[in-house]
Formats: C-alpha cells, sequence, structure tokens
C-alpha cells in the first residue's frame, strides 16, 4: 500500500479539523495550483497554545499531516511548536513516500506561519530567519 | 469487501474466454513456433491462427498484424517507422494533438531531440481536433500525423476517419493509438484508412503484456527489437503464444459483443454523468456524447483527486484521478490542461471508466458515495471554503 496505517488513520479520522473563531494565529501555505493548501488556527494563552485547528485542500498525506501536526503542538509552548520539523511529522506518521515528504513540510511552514501571524499581529519581536520558506515548488513562488 | 471496479480505462478483469484461450499454451502446447518439430508446429499453427482471428476483427490481412508487448511498444514502432521512412526522403516534421497518451508524447519528445520538429496540435474544450486543423498543419516535410481514436482520460473520440482521409490526400502517412477503441467501438482499419494503428490486450479483457500494431501492407515497420526472424523481422523474440491466443479470443468476443454493450454502457454513463453533475461546482470533461461508452470524467471544484480516490477506495470503489498526486509529478494531467481545465480544477478530478459487468445498482451506489466524498472534504478544504465565502472566485459555475 501507498501509505503506513498511520497516515491513512489521520487521513480517514483527521483530528482537530476546523477554524477557530477569533484565533491569535492564523497561517496558509500552498498554492491551489499545486493541488495543496493547509490552513492552521492557533488560540494562544500565555504562549501556549491552548487550541488548534486546520483544514487542508491536498492528498491524503497533506491532509495526515497537518492533522498529525496539529497534534504535536497542542498545549504546547510556542517555542516548542517552532521546533516542530517535518522531518518528526514524517516519523509520528511512520513515514510518507518520497514524493509525498513535501507535504510534511508544507505541515512545518503551515504551523510556523501561524506562529508568525501571532507574532505580528501583537507586535512581537522575531528572529525572522527562522521562518524563511523551505517549501521549493514551481507554482508557490508566485 | 465488495469491491466496486471501475477503472478499466486503466486495465480490464480477463474474459473467461480469454483465460481460457491462454491455458494449453502454457500447459500441453508450450512449443516454440520457430522449432521444426511437432510440439513447435503446434504453436505455430496457433499463432497463424491467431493473427487472423486479429485480422478478421479489425479488417485488416493477417501480414499486416504484428503482435508486440503491449500498445506502448506498438506506438513506439509506429512512430519510429513514420520517422525513418521520413527522414530517408527529408521529411523531418511530425503532427500530434496535445492528449496523447504519453507513449506517444515521450517518444515524440526523444525524435525532437535528434532532429525532428513536432507540432502537438491543440484541442477544443471536448478534447477534439479537427481535421481542418491537420490540413492546415501538413506541410511538404510532414512525415507522419498520429492522432488517437479516442482519449484514456476524457473519452474523447476523434475524427479519425476523416483525418485518415485528409492524409491520404496529401501522402502522409496517419497513425492512430486505438489502445482504448478497439473492442469498444466498432472499428475497421480498411473503412478508417490508416496506416498504423495500435492496441493493446488488457483493455478488452485480454491479458496484460501482448498488443499489435496494424501495419498497411504497403510498409513495413522500422525493426524495434533485434535479434530473430519473428514477426517477419521486425520484432524478434520467441513469441508471447500464451498472451497472442489469449488476445485474439478476447478480441474476438468483445469485438462481437460491442452492439450488446454499448446501449447498457451509455445508459450507466449517462446516469453517472446526470447523478454526478448534481454536485455544485462539477463538470464533465471531454464531449457529452461523442465519448467512450464506459468513460466518465468529472472536476469537482475546490478538492484534489488523490483523497477522494483514497476515500471512494475505503467504501469499496476503485477509481482513478488526473491529479498530479496520483501522476508522480507536479502537474497534473496534461490533458485536462490542454482541454482548458486551470491547474486548481484539475487536481479535482474523478475518472470512471465502466465495462459491461457493472451493473446499475452499482452506479447508484457509487454517484451517493462520490456525493458524500466531496462533500466530506470539501467541509475541510480550506479553498471550499474561501470560494463560499467570496474570498475566490469559482471556476466551475
Amino acid at each position: 500500500m501507498l501509505y503506513s496505517d498511520k497516515v491513512m488513520d489521520h487521513f480517514t479520522h483527521p483530528r482537530n479539523v476546523g477554524t477557530i473563531e477569533n484565533a491569535d494565529g492564523i497561517g496558509e501555505v500552498g498554492n491551489p495550483k499545486c493541488g495543496d493548501i493547509m490552513r492552521i488556527y492557533l488560540k494562544i494563552d500565555n504562549d501556549i497554545i491552548t487550541d488548534v485547528k486546520f483544514s487542508t485542500f491536498g492528498c491524503g498525506s497533506a491532509i495526515a499531516s497537518s492533522s498529525m501536526a496539529t497534534e504535536m503542538i497542542k498545549g504546547k509552548p510556542l517555542s516548542q511548536a517552532l521546533e516542530l520539523t517535518n522531518k518528526a511529522v514524517v516519523e509520528a506518521l511512520d513515514g510518507l513516500p518520497a514524493h509525498k515528504l513535501h507535504c510534511s513540510v508544507l505541515a512545518e511552514e503551515a504551523v510556523k506561519a501561524a506562529v508568525k501571524d501571532y507574532y505580528d499581529k501583537n507586535g512581537i519581536e522575531y528572529d525572522h530567519e527562522k521562518f524563511a520558506q523551505k517549501h521549493d515548488c514551481e507554482h508557490c513562488g508566485e | 469487501m465488495n469491491r466496486i471496479y471501475v477503472d478499466n480505462a486503466a486495465t480490464t478483469k480477463m474474459s473467461k474466454t480469454a483465460i481460457n484461450a491462454m491455458l494449453p499454451y502454457l500447459e500441453e502446447n508450450y512449443g516454440n513456433p520457430s522449432s521444426l518439430h511437432t510440439v513447435g508446429q503446434l504453436a505455430q499453427e496457433a499463432l497463424v491462427k491467431a493473427r487472423e482471428q486479429v485480422a478478421k476483427a479489425l479488417g485488416a490481412e493477417p501480414r499486416e498484424i504484428y503482435f508486440t508487448s503491449g500498445g506502448s511498444e506498438a506506438d513506439n514502432q509506429a512512430l519510429l517507422t513514420g520517422a525513418e521512412r521520413g527522414a530517408l526522403k527529408g521529411k523531418k516534421h511530425i503532427i500530434s494533438q496535445k492528449t496523447e497518451h504519453h507513449a506517444i508524447l515521450h517518444l515524440l519528445r526523444r525524435l525532437e531531440n535528434q532532429g525532428f520538429e513536432v507540432e502537438l496540435l491543440d484541442v477544443d474544450g471536448d478534447g477534439n481536433v479537427t481535421p481542418e486543423q491537420v490540413r492546415n498543419a501538413i506541410r511538404e516535410d510532414t512525415a507522419l500525423v498520429t492522432i488517437m481514436t479516442a482519449n484514456n482520460e476524457i473519452g474523447t473520440i476523434m475524427p479519425i476517419k476523416e483525418i485518415a482521409a485528409v492524409c491520404k490526400e496529401k501522402g502522409v502517412l496517419f497513425h492512430t493509438d486505438a489502445v482504448q477503441a478497439v473492442g469498444h467501438i466498432p472499428l475497421n482499419v480498411a473503412d478508417i484508412g490508416c496506416d498504423m494503428l495500435s492496441l493493446s490486450a488488457h483493455k478488452f479483457h485480454g491479458p496484460k503484456g501482448v498488443g499489435v500494431l496494424y501495419v498497411n501492407k504497403k510498409l513495413f515497420p522500422s525493426t524495434l527489437i533485434e535479434g530473430g526472424a519473428q514477426e517477419r523481422g521486425r520484432r524478434a523474440g520467441t513469441e508471447n503464444i500464451a498472451g497472442i491466443c489469449s488476445m485474439a479470443a478476447a478480441l474476438t468476443e468483445a469485438v462481437s459483443k460491442i452492439d450488446q454493450n454499448t446501449p447498457k454502457l451509455i445508459a450507466m454513463r449517462d446516469r453517472l454523468i446526470s447523478g454526478l453533475s448534481e454536485i455544485p461546482h462539477s463538470i464533465l470533461n471531454g464531449a457529452k456524447t461523442n465519448r467512450l461508452p464506459g468513460n466518465v470524467n468529472m472536476c469537482f471544484e475546490g478538492i484534489e483527486g488523490e483523497s477522494i480516490l483514497l476515500l471512494l477506495d475505503q467504501k469499496g470503489i476503485c477509481a482513478s484521478s488526473g491529479s498530479a498526486c496520483t501522476s508522480g509529478s507536479l502537474d497534473p494531467s496534461h490533458v485536462l490542461l490542454a482541454i482548458g481545465r486551470p491547474h486548481e480544477v484539475a487536481h479535482g478530478s474523478l475518472r470512471l471508466t465502466l465495462s459491461e459487468e457493472n451493473t446499475p445498482e452499482e452506479v447508484e451506489y457509487i454517484i451517493k458515495t462520490v456525493k458524500e466524498v466531496v462533500e466530506y472534504l470539501r467541509s475541510i478544504s480550506p479553498v471550499w471554503m474561501d470560494l463560499q465565502e467570496g474570498r475566490r472566485e469559482y471556476v466551475i459555475q
């Protein structure tokens, strides 16, 4: 089979699907032209992610990667959420096929984009280099 | 789980006739047709008979039938034949069109690298090219025109008889990739007037790994595989007797059942199209009526094709999509892009290809299930959310 049981579980029963009214941070990455977009909503209290929701347009691994990423950052301090790597998401999913690894990169970037949005909205200083986009795609650069 | 297989453009289930026709050549008649002894000669007789059967089903002569390993090989051999013959006369211009199968497009790219000039005609919104387009594109140095009979993704049937007539008038070789059409719509090479035609056995309930290149007797195909006298020296290698005999039986059966199957398939196809068109912001890809009897291809805005397929598979439905995620590349189907679907919509395509073994009850289950899956995926899609809330414009009205 193409995907691990873990990926299929998160794809068919995604965790934290939905939106958050008046979210403290919203991050969106990807491009419909490439076939995947992820949007992550954060509720933040005292630098702790108290709630997280996502919506994703994309393939099975994109949906599973967003679901897993939200699970991994829920209830965690922002500093820890920013340390989430695509590799950790892939490991937690028991692997992704090579041509699907970019989905996990999108998940990492969506989390970072949401945190960055929170920082920007609240005028909080941060290291811009930590938020450089790693996702590489001919359409996303537009 | 009770599985509903609606991916018959990818491959079909072998018929009992095809399986039974194969077995004697796996068990007792295992000979090599090139051997002089009785065991070999029995195989030789079977080969002769199979060639006659295939020729009859296509309206050809037995000597015009070259057995290959399948549709891709037949396409490769046809294009190389046209290119090599053309090059001998200094003709290095080849005409094709944008929605061809990759077996054609990739070989054309290779020929381009070898100095040929390849012209890919645009298709209209239904995926059609016109004989006039071909006429206007033909030049003094045109070596070959290759246009498929019917498209593998969207099922559109091309006006190949008229295109063949234009080519004949202009003295240009014409090849058609009929892999999706043979055994599904009535075809006769003499009636079409093509110089070459490719087909593949596993698309009409025959085995995988065997196909045919029909080549009009006035020309000889280029040799793709060197090493022996098989197939009149044009395709070396001990013949796949079991596969060839099985293909001949499957083809004869499929052709004899076209009249019987077509109305049933068209009724199921059109029911699927009307049922799925009830989904808001969906659109049919390909021609409405001038399409293969078993082909349905739709785009649903705001969602992605691979996730549709995975969820359908969970519910026992085996289908296909033209999304980038299923093609292994970044871009969605070249066919959907060629008929004018933008990238974001082409990603959300679903292809359902029926066989006569499908039933109207299955069709109703598919309609119900696809509706649920599309609704669910839209409910978690940020693109759909933006469309609904007016932050993004619908592409499909």
